[in-house]
């Protein structure tokens, strides 16, 4: 669904991405993993097309994203922090983004607006919002067009545990209607129940994307945490 | 794009400068037109007024606009939508809005009390320089990612244009005042919308009599059809070609 071959970026000297190359496919659930400044986020703001590679190039349903912007009609993100315009009001921010999407006549998915208990505050402004509840508007907007792809920066960080636990619910049971869904964090045990496979990223580089099984299976632990702790280890002493 | 300008216009009207503006250029221009007993004199005045005031806004109210929107920006930047689309439509909001609020409060008392050809003049030059300052202001916050570094460039720009440039143009005719600049001079003020502005309106004032010859080639050149066109051809040029610059540096922008 998702190709990415040879993408390359670079922020001044710092090489933020390095020849990535990978393959994502409809139903999977893949988890980004990394150090910080690996350049995960990087890479997602380039499938969304708000970052723009020096070169390579990314297909989403075999059509370059470069030429072709309807395909995010197919993508809910939730970005890292969720920045809104100030001065609207919970409402009007979903408003306007039901009226720019319209035409993706996917229904609307208003679960986790309820779930949040967003519905009581509708009326407040956006700078008035603490930095969790931000981050229930951005999940819910994400969710909100019943997307294809998934794609969740850091989606747990910044939520309470009921808040968190609501949405891993949710993002399980979109990874059961098979959808595709990326993502990254660094609560390793949050993404133990969610992810099928797992990508690796350090300096730029990918350094592996294998099953959750078949690292388990390489690294010898049973839990993903370890594991990822294992692999770490291991890339910090070569 | 409609849907977008819709919500950038909403956005404008919310934060209530724009009604400020309005209601400045309405005091003034009503005070001007009512301070002098002669309606040419209250033009001239207001000349000036128009020419110095709607440029400084127009280009620092749409530097710290776009510098505000990021978040909206980055919102919908994520969203299926043309990016072109999205940076025109943050230009075509501003310039709505700055345009209604140029005509209701400029543009009404001028078409009250002086309904001349030079008044529907001043009125078309204010609206033009309206949407050229728009447009510089939308390139200088592309181009720049820091706000400081952006309002500044806007700042000097206006600068540039309302009085750096006269200061050059007047060095330059005095170092060469021997030789023939009469033509020259006309080229000269392509570069500069607000000069080209200021040109349109004192031809139609009747005032270039008094510019002696100089005034007598701007008359020949810029009174007639041809001057007209050549105007017009300019002034959008100097609308199209900062916002052309400013969607091709946007679509390559990193966000």
């Amino acid at each position: 669904m998702i190709i990415a071959t040879n993408v390359n970026k670079r922020f001044g000297r710092l090489k933020a991405l390095d020849n990535v190359s990978l393959t994502c496919n409809k139903g999977q659930s893949i988890s980004l993993v990394g150090p910080n400044g690996s350049g995960k986020t990087t890479f997602i703001k380039c499938l969304l097309g708000m970052v723009v590679p020096d070169n390579g190039f990314i297909t989403f349903n075999n059509k370059n994203i470069a030429h072709d912007w309807t395909y995010r009609s197919h993508i809910g993100y939730m970005p890292q922090i969720g920045r809104f315009p100030d001065n609207m009001r919970i409402a009007q921010v979903f408003d306007m983004m039901k009226d720019i999407r319209k035409n993706s006549n996917t229904g609307i998915d208003k679960d986790l607006i309820t779930a949040f208990g967003l519905d009581k505050i509708m009326d407040k402004r956006m700078r008035t919002l603490s930095g969790g509840t931000r981050q229930k508007v951005g999940a819910s907007l994400a969710f909100l067009f019943n997307p294809d792809v998934l794609i969740l920066d850091e989606p747990t960080a910044g939520l309470d545990p009921v808040s968190s636990e609501i949405l891993k619910e949710k993002i399980i049971s979109q990874k059961q209607n098979g959808k595709l869904i990326l993502i990254t964090s660094h609560i390793l045990s949050d993404l133990e129940d969610i992810t099928t496979e797992i990508i690796y990223m350090q300096e730029g580089k990918l350094r592996f994307h294998k099953s959750l099984q078949q690292l388990k299976e390489d690294t010898g632990e049973d839990k993903l945490a370890r594991a990822i702790a294992q692999v770490m280890k291991t890339n910090a002493q070569e | 794009m409609k849907k977008m300008i819709k919500y950038v216009v909403l956005d404008i009207l919310r934060n209530r400068i724009v009604l400020a503006y309005t209601v400045f250029l309405l005091v003034i221009s009503l005070s001007v037109f009512n301070l002098e007993d002669n309606a040419a004199k209250g033009m001239l005045s207001l000349l000036n007024i128009i020419l110095i005031i709607v440029p400084l806004i127009s280009i620092i109210f749409s530097t710290i606009y776009v510098y505000n929107s990021t978040e909206f920006i980055e919102l919908l930047v994520s969203q299926p939508i043309k990016r072109t689309g999205l940076i025109l439509s943050i230009f075509t909001g501003l310039s709505i809005s700055l345009l209604v609020a140029f005509f209701v409060g400029a543009g009404l008392p001028i078409l009250l009390y002086s309904p001349s050809a030079a008044g529907i003049i001043m009125i078309a030059v204010g609206m033009v320089l309206t949407l050229v300052f728009v447009s510089l202001a939308v390139l200088a916050s592309v181009i720049t990612r820091d706000k400081a570094k952006g309002i500044g460039v806007s700042i000097l720009l206006w600068f540039y244009f309302a009085l750096i440039y006269d200061g050059i143009i007047l060095f330059i005719l005095f170092q060469f005042s021997d030789y023939p600049m009469e033509k020259a001079t006309i080229g000269f003020s392509s570069l500069n919308p607000i000069d080209l502005g200021r040109i349109m309106i004192l031809l139609k004032l009747d005032i270039a009599a008094m510019m002696g010859y100089t005034g007598a080639v701007f008359k020949d050149f810029f009174g007639g059809f041809w001057g007209m066109l050549y105007v017009l051809l300019v002034m959008l040029l100097w609308i199209v070609l900062p916002t052309w610059l400013a969607v091709r540096k946007f679509n390559s922008k990193d966000l």
